[in-house]
């Protein structure tokens, strides 16, 4: 008995069907990522302890105001925006170990050794009515100096950024971090006097 | 007619079609890898922050977003045209927050849990109060993992 032949099954519509699936996720396609600023936020108060509000020496910690009137002040004193980065990297790295500048403490890092690392506090604190843009710009340039100190950290230690060594070694990469932590307190929301930041 | 007609087989070859669906195929594949379906429906006007030091949000799965921002004109009659709280679909008071963030930690993988962050997609006309406020209702929720949404940009956030 002679075989029937395969029939061959007709593919000329799954072009069409493929079209229609591809029209159908290049409308509901959205290419933007969403790009953010990481921050971990203080457990709650209840919790014992609690080491934001622990007691600290007034030389390690710098406090950043923001009043409602967006003016900005660094330890009391009125600041313009392009001048917190200096002041940052100046009192995260205190090269010439200035006595009003925070105090370090040996730690010991991987790859780095015993390494002095500051334990100088950024107490970041805004009135209710401050604007939200102005806080993420102060913000931005208190990350914008930390980074930069790691950058020039690892570039010393290890020959490239410190973005560029996240690709190529975590460990490394986390151990730069060790050197320079980014320690901003987000203080209990409290009200600044108008005059605070003039 | 008979004009017209050509003999043998003159004129341009058909081009071969069989490939097509390949391709195609190729494409939509690539979309589909690409593609992240439109979450929600924002009824609130978020005009986004710009900044230099952020980075790109990973694992999309466990970033939840709090929306806030100024009512869409349709909502304002309702709501007023004070940055209000978004979160999901609706309108929500900060109160509804510690809830909101049990819910959607209920719904993922215990393994998860501990990892989820909380985007706070803020309006950059908003004042700090309701922020604050937001941020103190996170901690008591205990979800200290968050990331302030803002744009990318390349230029000094002074000038």
């Amino acid at each position: 008995m002679a075989r029937r032949p395969l029939q061959e099954i007709n593919a000329g519509s799954m072009a069409d069907i493929a079209f229609l699936l591809l029209i159908f996720f290049l409308v509901t396609t959205t290419m933007s990522t969403n790009t953010g600023m990481q921050r971990k936020l203080p457990p709650p108060p209840d919790n014992i302890d609690n080491p934001d509000e622990a007691k600290v020496i007034e030389r390690n910690v710098m406090v950043v105001l923001i009043n409602k009137d967006n003016n900005i002040a660094i330890k009391g004193r009125p600041i313009q925006l392009k001048d917190i980065y200096e002041k940052t990297k100046l009192f995260f790295s205190n090269p010439n170990n200035d006595e009003n500048l925070p105090e370090k403490k040996m730690k010991e890092i991987p790859f780095f050794g015993n390494y002095p690392v500051s334990k100088g506090i950024i107490s970041l604190q805004t009135d209710r009515n401050t604007n939200y843009e102005k806080y993420l710009q102060v913000n931005n340039e208190l990350v914008r100096a930390v980074n930069d100190l790691r950058d020039e950290k690892a570039m010393e230690k290890f020959g490239m950024s410190f973005d560029e060594l996240g690709k190529v070694d975590k460990d490394k990469q986390k151990a730069v971090g060790q050197v320079y932590p980014l320690n901003i307190s987000e203080a209990e929301p409290r009200r600044i006097a108008a005059g605070a930041g003039k | 007619m008979a004009k017209f007609a050509r003999k043998g087989k003159g004129g341009t070859p058909a081009i071969s079609t069989a490939s097509l669906p390949d391709i195609v195929f190729m494409l939509l594949f690539f979309f589909m890898t690409v593609t992240t379906m439109k979450e929600i429906d924002l009824k609130v006007h978020i005009d986004k922050a710009k900044a230099t030091e952020v980075k790109k949000i990973e694992n999309k799965a466990l970033v939840k977003y709090i929306n806030i921002g100024v009512p869409k004109s349709k909502f304002q009659s309702k709501f007023g045209k004070e940055p209000v709280i978004q979160l999901n679909d609706a309108f929500a008071s900060v109160g509804d927050i510690g809830p909101w963030v049990d819910g959607v930690r209920g719904d993922m993988d215990a393994e998860n849990r501990s990892k989820m962050t909380t985007a706070l997609k803020i309006d950059k006309n908003a004042r700090m109060g309701i922020v604050t406020d937001v941020k103190q209702e996170l901690r008591k929720a205990k979800a200290l993992k968050i990331t302030y949404i803002a744009d990318k940009t390349t230029k000094e956030v002074y000038n």
